[in-house]
């Protein structure tokens, strides 16, 4: 175990008088920075978004009536999606805690893919397998010769809760599994020797040391399931309002920027409720598991019971977490249905069509631009997205790496984005910075202010463990700073750099909510593309939303696999 | 009455019991004695009911345990890192046994602090179990397998996570406790001197048997293998074979008369056991000192040919000297 060897070192780490000046000094000067950009693109649009809120024109009744419907949908949809996630997650955390079989950790790793997926990419994966134009209702179509898609998905709350539930599946995989697999299996051997049958063992001995774990799962998928944004504007549709989609149906559709920012408030103090209630619960349930080698509890299914549940079990799992995936690339190289509406027979067949066609500007399409420009300007986005969020993150990593009094009191605040929804974020740019919107710089300003938080939390426990001792020896042996720092330093944050680029460019690339409010027309982002194709008739501009998120897609999951690779050993998973 | 006939188990496709047979009587503890690995361990989780093995049965009084579950044996088990539950407290991890069985309220307490009071943690009930110390984990851990008033205990190394002193404590106290309640006890261990100790008979657990059962004193005189004797430290064990005249063995150290009662052949390889206790009428042993270790009674010698022996006085190193040892055959069965 290398976690607690780290952490000893860390919080034993070399102690400086307090108030040394020279110290200090410099402390303060590597807040400077990402405290400004906080000051000026956090707290400035949200000041504004209160400011809003406070008039008394703002709070009238029809508008807190439509405040409070949209909160009980939201509360409603999150509650339901938590229970679906739950009743999945739950044997699945048994599954992958307890039993050993082929293909474990491919399925295990399949699990933990949606999570870092953008949300339109999920959205069009799901739209891909089951949507009116999705494989098995055109099959079906074909099948018994239909005149429309006979499965209702999309539009519906199943898919809400389905896409919700294809999300957050692997939180309660990660963290009540992750509980189980490191619980004493002596400890249920004991108590069923002192006479408890298996369902006491689970209520009086496995289930109460769980608790914190299922706890903070509980609590983070629902955190996720009401802050969520993408994909219930893609499956749902505007009938099924959460306060993310009503907020952006608001600030952008109907203009109603009062009504938009009180609904941002509401979202910031849920969010802010349950994030200060998950960290509670977070601390203490680290307290609670003693790790001990995860092997011990490991074993193949082998009774009927076992096999009964293992197999099926298993299989749902790669259905749920396979089946949408490749549907999205597969559509996207299919050619299915007609075009545009010609009644004409068409081929069925593969097609690279979608993809030739991203890069036409045809007259009367959703672009002014050849829908491949979107492309370019998401890595470009991206790009600058890294080098913003690493330009604020590492003089704030550096200083939280050696905390102090300061860094006690700021260490809160800097995590404080995501608290806020990205939707939030996108209406308070707008209240503060209306007249600069045209600006093509405000998309990655707005994702480093989502990435920041990530970017430090990935940089700050490298900075930490930085060997001073290595650093004097290197000095001792007469290296100049520069060369000691080459040496010692950089070899070691080398790995975690590039981990927080990746989870920069990877958040930059896929970031809908904040994008969708920001962006201009003639400056699309590959999910705002991918949304305004979806959300166009026609085969063609579906398949071109098919290729746009497949594009996406595998984009992401470079990073995310660049990221996995270059992971810390012991670095915090959430 | 305990029995278990011909168990076999293996674990991870290579055979780890290979028919093990032995018995618990009443009032009696069993001392279940083998290196790490030798499946002694899984022993306890095949009687108590956590695994089941590939052929043989466990018997109580004569009824095949096979289809009943581990929660309806009534067996008691300690292990040795305690396995306390962590979110109960010193009365919850206790009262545990008694309050699934359904028993009162005033039955639980009263049993509670009876248990607490048999293993001197009177007035320890609202204690939380994170907050002791190893050894009053262990006698909670003990308590704990008493209050349901179990037919048979069993413990898995329970001291070995023990400082030295502290186990001998315990070890006493462990003792005291058991001769008091009475209880069968099936007691495993890789210490022999513990397993002396607490055993009223030990059994050797060697390559998946059991390999000799008997009372301490029996063993400790005649351990039957080279592998037990060398096991239990019994002194030094040489190999040789038998030379004519039968009563007299070569070994590479030379050639010395033997004193059992064993029809041995000419030629037939045989192990000895060389006692480090000297005596009058024991073969001549001559070597030059190699060293003398110090301990509490008297001094270990060993000689320069690798033999060792018990003195009173500390010889000088390199001095050239002869003792009297005591040769014992192991046995004819020289597989070990």
């Amino acid at each position: 175990m290398t976690l607690p060897a780290v952490s000893g070192f860390v919080s034993q780490g070399p102690r400086r008088t307090p108030g040394h000046l020279p110290g200090s000094i410099r402390k303060v000067g590597l807040w400077i920075l990402p405290l400004s950009f906080l000051a000026i693109f956090f707290f400035l649009p949200l000041a504004r978004i209160l400011a809003f809120t406070l008039d008394l024109e703002t709070l009238s009744v029809s508008n807190l009536q439509v405040a409070l419907g949209t909160l009980g949908f939201t509360f409603f949809q999150a509650v339901l999606s938590t229970l679906l996630t739950l009743a999945l997650g739950i044997p699945a955390a048994i599954l992958f805690a307890h039993y050993s079989f082929p293909g474990k950790a491919l399925l295990r790793a399949l699990t933990a893919v949606p999570f870092m997926l953008p949300a339109v990419v999920v959205a069009a994966g799901f739209s891909a397998l089951l949507g009116p134009r999705g494989w098995l209702n055109l099959a079906l179509i074909r099948l018994f010769d239909l005149a429309g898609p006979p499965i209702a998905f999309t539009g519906t709350l199943g898919a809400i809760l389905v896409a919700h539930v294809f999300y957050n599946t692997t939180i309660v995989i990660r963290l009540v599994g992750g509980a189980l697999s490191s619980l004493d299996p002596r400890l249920g051997q004991t108590a069923a020797c002192l006479g408890a049958d298996t369902r006491q063992v689970w209520w009086r001995v496995v289930l109460p040391l769980l608790r914190p774990s299922l706890m903070a799962a509980v609590l983070l998928v629902f955190l996720f399931d009401f802050t969520s944004f993408g994909v219930i504007l893609l499956l749902g549709g505007p009938s099924f309002s959460t306060l993310e989609v009503q907020i952006y149906i608001q600030a952008l559709q109907l203009l109603d920027l009062p009504l938009a920012a009180l609904l941002s408030l509401i979202q910031l103090l849920c969010t802010i409720g349950f994030s200060i209630l998950y960290t509670r619960i977070a601390s203490r349930s680290r307290i609670q598991t003693a790790p001990r080698s995860m092997a011990v509890n490991l074993r193949m299914p082998s009774s009927v019971g076992e096999r009964l549940f293992a197999g099926p079990m298993a299989l749902l799992l790669s259905l749920l977490f396979v089946l949408p995936l490749l549907a999205l690339p597969l559509r996207s190289v299919s050619r299915l249905e007609a075009d545009r509406g010609q009644r004409a027979a068409i081929g069925v067949g593969l097609t690279t069509d979608y993809y030739a066609e991203l890069f036409v500007n045809r007259q009367g399409s959703v672009f002014y631009v050849p829908p491949v420009t979107a492309a370019a300007n998401s890595l470009v986005y991206a790009s600058a997205t890294v080098a913003l969020s690493l330009l604020m993150g590492f003089p704030a990593a550096s200083a939280l790496a050696r905390p102090g009094r300061l860094e006690r009191i700021l260490d809160p605040i800097l995590i404080l984005p995501l608290g806020a929804s990205a939707v939030t974020l996108g209406l308070g740019f707008i209240l503060a910075f209306g007249r600069w919107l045209a600006s093509p710089w405000m998309v990655p300003l707005a994702h480093t202010l989502v990435a920041l938080p990530f970017v430090i939390r990935t940089l700050q426990p490298a900075l930490a463990t930085l060997p001073q001792r290595l650093r004097q020896a290197a000095a001792s042996l007469g290296a100049s700073p520069f060369r000691s720092w080459q040496v010692v330093d950089w070899p070691i944050l080398r790995r975690a750099t590039l981990s927080a680029a990746g989870f920069a460019f990877t958040i930059s690339l896929g970031e809908f909510g904040a994008t969708s409010l920001l962006s201009r027309p003639e400056y699309p982002t590959i999910p705002v593309a991918i949304y305004r194709f979806l959300s166009q008739p026609g085969g063609l501009n579906y398949g071109q939303a098919m290729a746009m998120a497949t594009l996406l897609m595998a984009l992401t999951t470079a990073c995310i696999l660049l990221i996995e690779k270059l992971r810390l050993p012991g670095a915090a998973e959430f | 009455m305990l029995e278990l006939r011909g168990i076999h188990k293996s674990y991870e496709h290579q055979p780890l019991l290979r028919g093990i047979s032995f018995t618990v009587a009443r009032d009696q503890t069993l001392c279940l004695l083998g290196p790490s690995g030798s499946g002694k361990s899984t022993v306890l989780q095949l009687i108590a009911g956590l695994d089941s093995p590939e052929a043989g049965q466990v018997l109580w009084d004569g009824r095949d345990l096979a289809d009943t579950p581990p929660h309806l044996r009534d067996f008691g088990l300690v292990f040795q890192d305690y396995a306390l539950f962590p979110h109960l407290d010193v009365f919850g991890n206790v009262a545990f046994g008694p309050q699934i069985r359904g028993w009162s309220r005033r039955d639980v307490d009263a049993r509670v602090a009876e248990v607490l009071d048999l293993v001197n943690l009177e007035g320890f009930e609202r204690r939380a179990v994170t907050d002791l110390s190893g050894g009053e984990q262990q006698r909670v851990a003990l308590a704990r397998a008493l209050a349901p008033r179990p037919r048979l205990l069993m413990f898995d190394e329970p001291l070995g996570a023990l400082d030295r002193a502290l186990r001998e404590q315990l070890l006493d106290e462990l003792r005291a406790v058991l001769s008091r309640t009475r209880i069968p006890s099936l007691y495993v261990t890789h210490d022999q001197a513990e397993a002396f100790k607490i055993g009223d008979r030990v059994a050797l657990l060697h390559d998946g048997r059991i390999v000799r059962e008997g009372a301490p004193t029996e063993i400790w005189a005649r351990p039957g293998s080279p592998w037990a004797a060398e096991f239990l430290g019994l002194g030094n064990v040489l190999a040789g074979r038998i030379v004519a005249g039968k009563r007299r063995i070569k070994t590479d150290l030379g050639v010395f008369s033997l004193g059992c009662s064993h029809d041995h052949r000419a030629g037939e390889p045989v192990h000895v056991l060389v006692r480090p206790t000297p005596a009058p009428r024991g073969a001549l042993v001559t070597s030059t000192v190699r060293d003398v270790v110090f301990q509490q009674v008297g001094y270990r010698v060993v000689l320069a040919n690798g033999l060792y022996f018990d003195a009173a006085k500390p010889p000088k190193k390199r001095e050239r000297l002869s003792v009297r040892l005591q040769l014992e055959c192991l046995g004819r069965d020289s597989r070990g």
